[in-house]
């Protein structure tokens, strides 16, 4: 008996999401495969990196990520632009720290002026993060959405309890994409694109966050949540889980003891950077390698190698 | 393909002796067709019958164990390619890499790194397992670096990487006792490695140029009566790696082939190189897909802390969730003024709860009390979390003796609990905390304040 390559073939297919405007706009999904399974199918696009930049200075950042951007970091415009023209991610993510409620509580005004001036200068395609507070996130898309029209920016994140307001006030008022956040669990994450759905979204406007941390953290609930997502996908062509996924890698790996103990305290562990970049990197690959679509990263360093793991592996 | 219940059952006495300890022969077959009993626990099937189950009835992937004493490991024996459809069962292994390439002052480099990186996270030792060893064509240095690592107080076990079976027989003289693995056997060598390896039964390695090649040797192998193997996946690309990692574990499973029912080899050392990012990329795509045993090329804490993490959690059985040790842990030097935060034993929450109050660096008491390993609301819903739970374990956890601070903060969804503690611990002053652990610095910051003024007050 010789040898034969194990052949899955697949129901379902991911379906394609399209952010941004003009030659650098990207698109996720389009895959009926898992992640980098050329033997069993469409591979579909290839997943996307973005870099993370807030509407305020970095404060809590690592101190060589302050240096490389110590004449930007107060502009959020010029640290686009700087990303853009230097870091050269797939898209940027502005993330608006500032408007949190346990943070400075900016207005959603001041924000949206400050999403529009960087829509503006940016041709890379943005990707808008909230605060986490479901209500401040609200009151906070209302405004910005409107401003960033016709920029078809992604926002993260609708979630259970506030997705009528974002939903209404991103996707359909101004045609952006949005992000359904679920807390790492199946049914969940199809709920939300159900109820997103019969609001009337369209389900190419939706791109889903099911669930965000670094590997060591419970890492292991998002990898079978993603599993049988895609699972479900591919084996039962279950399309109201057939979004693409984006994961924002750097706002949960950043936070974990491991990239933020000082190097006082842990002198074995040596530099904080590396374990940082290196927590940053295993998370990214490993969300990616199960089935997330778009990843954010924080480091530029991360940013270089993960673009060497999908070329290589895509 | 697998039997059913009922063709075993032909093949028992149909005595129901419960020798085996089932009632019935018909239940035990059952037992038996689910995996769940080993066919020679009934003692009187005839060899013929046994010969014809046990084939039949081998687990489609073989578990292969290597190593001796405290560094034995169990590798394969898995059943399932994603984790929810049962659980994984032996978590990969990971090497670092020698070779007689190498000078003295990178060996000696190498052996201190694997030293250094040795911890506890989660009552589990993280550490690299493997010293595998690469013969590059100088046979005396080769032998030296062998003995060189053995000599080394390094808590390892060896995988002898050679294609010579000359030089693996002068390896293996060293090595004999540690029962190591063999990596090196090829269509060309297979017959004399098999022949080194066989009366001790050491695990041994396959390679080929591509997965027809590899099949191929593997049925020759077999021919020989030999199972005890892993396969290497080494491929020409990080491509072709991933594809034949894949495939092999896929064939064992889903195609149910036991000619690839074996662990996987997979070196992530001649893929990365020196570059420790992309190694910690790489390690991490083959723990998640396939890989057994994952070769480094060096080991430093900012590869370890990751990779370690991400293994410990993907190996962990969805059934059975992570637990820490019910006790009272200090956190940021907690002292006799610090105040006592409880929460449950959890893994997933101790671990955020306690990275919250880290974050705070304001000192305080962790009190984790038996909640039988679930979040806190669950705990709470199951009656594993009670008035009665808290207030005993902090009488009994000798938390009173520790601190003098007697302030006591609860998790914000339990609130309701509240006015129970207080009936239990009349000396308690009960807090309730905030809803989601990321609020905890600042609460914790103000708490702390208070205090600070409390006690000038006083």
């Amino acid at each position: 008996m010789a040898f034969k390559m194990s052949v899955q073939k697949s129901k379902g297919k991911v379906q394609e999401v399209e952010i941004g405007k003009g030659e650098k706009a990207i698109k996720i999904g389009g895959e009926n495969v898992i992640p980098f399974y050329d033997f069993d199918g469409d591979i579909g696009n290839s997943p996307k990196l973005g870099i993370e930049i807030l509407d305020v200075y970095p404060e809590d950042w690592v101190d060589s990520l302050k240096e490389l951007y110590k004449d930007v970091a107060d502009n959020p415009v010029e640290w686009a632009k700087f990303v853009e023209k230097e870091i050269k991610p797939d898209f940027i993510c502005l993330r608006f720290k500032g408007a949190d409620p346990n943070e400075l509580d900016k207005s959603p005004e001041e924000c949206a002026e400050v999403a529009k001036a960087v829509a503006e200068a940016i041709s890379l395609p943005l990707v808008i993060a909230g605060t986490n507070n479901h209500e401040k996130d609200a009151k906070l898309f209302e405004k910005v959405a409107p401003a960033v029209q016709g920029h078809n920016c992604l926002f993260l994140s609708a979630t259970e309890e506030n997705y009528k307001a974002v939903g209404a006030g991103v996707a359909l008022a101004y045609d952006h994409k949005l992000g359904a956040e679920s807390s790492v669990d199946i049914n969940l994450a199809k709920q939300l694109n159900v109820l997103l759905t019969q609001l009337g979204v369209k389900g190419e406007d939706i791109v889903m966050n099911v669930g965000n941390s670094a590997v060591g953290y419970g890492f292991e609930y998002l990898v079978s949540t993603v599993d049988r997502i895609r699972l479900a996908l591919f084996n039962q062509n279950d399309k109201t889980l057939q979004m693409p996924i984006i994961t924002p890698v750097s706002f949960e790996t950043w936070n974990v003891k491991e990239s933020m103990a000082d190097e006082n305290d842990v002198p074995e562990w040596g530099s904080r950077e590396d374990r940082g970049i290196s927590m940053e990197i295993s998370t990214a690959a490993s969300v990616i390698t199960v089935g997330s679509n778009a990843v954010v990263l924080r480091h530029p360093k991360s940013l270089e190698v993960m673009k060497k793991f999908v070329s290589e592996l895509h | 393909m697998a039997l059913k219940g009922l063709d075993i059952f032909k093949l028992t006495p149909k005595k129901n002796c419960k020798d085996c300890g089932f009632p019935t022969c018909l239940a035990f077959s059952m037992k038996v067709a689910a995996g769940a009993v080993e066919i020679s626990k009934c003692p009187h099937m005839s060899d013929e019958a046994l010969a014809k189950l046990e084939e039949a009835t081998a687990p489609l992937m073989r578990t292969v164990k290597f190593g001796k004493g405290d560094n034995e490991y169990s590798l394969g024996g898995e059943t399932v390619l994603f984790r929810h459809e049962k659980t994984y069962v032996n978590r990969n292994r990971f090497a670092v890499m020698f070779t007689d390439a190498m000078t003295d002052e990178e060996i000696d480099k190498k052996i201190n790194n694997i030293k250094k990186v040795n911890y506890v996270r989660i009552g589990e030792e993280m550490k690299v397992e493997i010293a595998a060893i690469k013969y590059e064509g100088d046979k005396d240095k080769y032998l030296n670096l062998v003995k060189k690592i053995k000599e080394s107080d390094l808590e390892v076990t060896y995988m002898l990487v050679c294609e010579k079976p000359d030089i693996v027989k002068e390896a293996l003289e060293l090595l004999k006792d540690e029962n190591p693995i063999i990596y090196g056997a090829n269509k060309e060598n297979y017959e004399e490695m098999v022949g080194l390896v066989k009366d001790n039964k050491f695990p041994l390695g396959l390679k080929a140029d591509n997965l027809e090649g590899l099949y191929e040797l593997v049925e020759k192998v077999q021919e020989l009566n030999y199972k005890e193997l892993l396969l290497g996946t080494e491929g020409e690309s990080i491509k072709d790696t991933f594809t034949k990692t894949v495939q092999i574990r896929r064939t064992a499973l889903k195609e149910e082939d036991r000619k690839f029912g074996y662990p996987s080899v997979v070196f992530v050392n001649e893929l990365a190189g020196e570059d420790k990012f992309m190694t910690t990329a790489l390690a991490s795509l083959f723990t998640l897909r396939y890989g057994s045993i994952i070769v480094l090329n060096d080991i430093d804490y900012s590869i370890a802390l990751p990779l370690f993490a991400l293994r410990q959690n993907i190996f962990t059985d969805p059934q059975r969730p992570m637990t820490v040790e019910p006790d009272v842990y200090a956190v940021n030097d907690a002292d006799e003024n610090s105040p006592v935060l409880v929460t449950v034993d959890f893994a997933l929450t101790y671990f955020i709860v306690s990275g919250e109050v880290e974050r705070s660096k304001v000192p305080a008491w962790l009190a984790i009390p038996d909640a039988g390993g679930y979040s806190v609301l669950t705990a709470w819903a199951a009656g594993k979390l009670s008035g009665s739970t808290i207030a005993n374990f902090i009488k009994e956890s000798g938390v009173e003796e520790k601190t003098k601070c007697r302030k006591l903060i609860i998790p914000g969804k339990v609130a309701v609990l509240k006015g129970e503690i207080e009936d239990n611990l009349p000396d308690w002053e009960i807090i309730v905390g905030p809803d989601e652990a990321m609020h905890l610095p600042k609460f914790l910051k103000e708490l702390n304040e208070s205090i600070r003024a409390e006690a000038q007050g006083a």
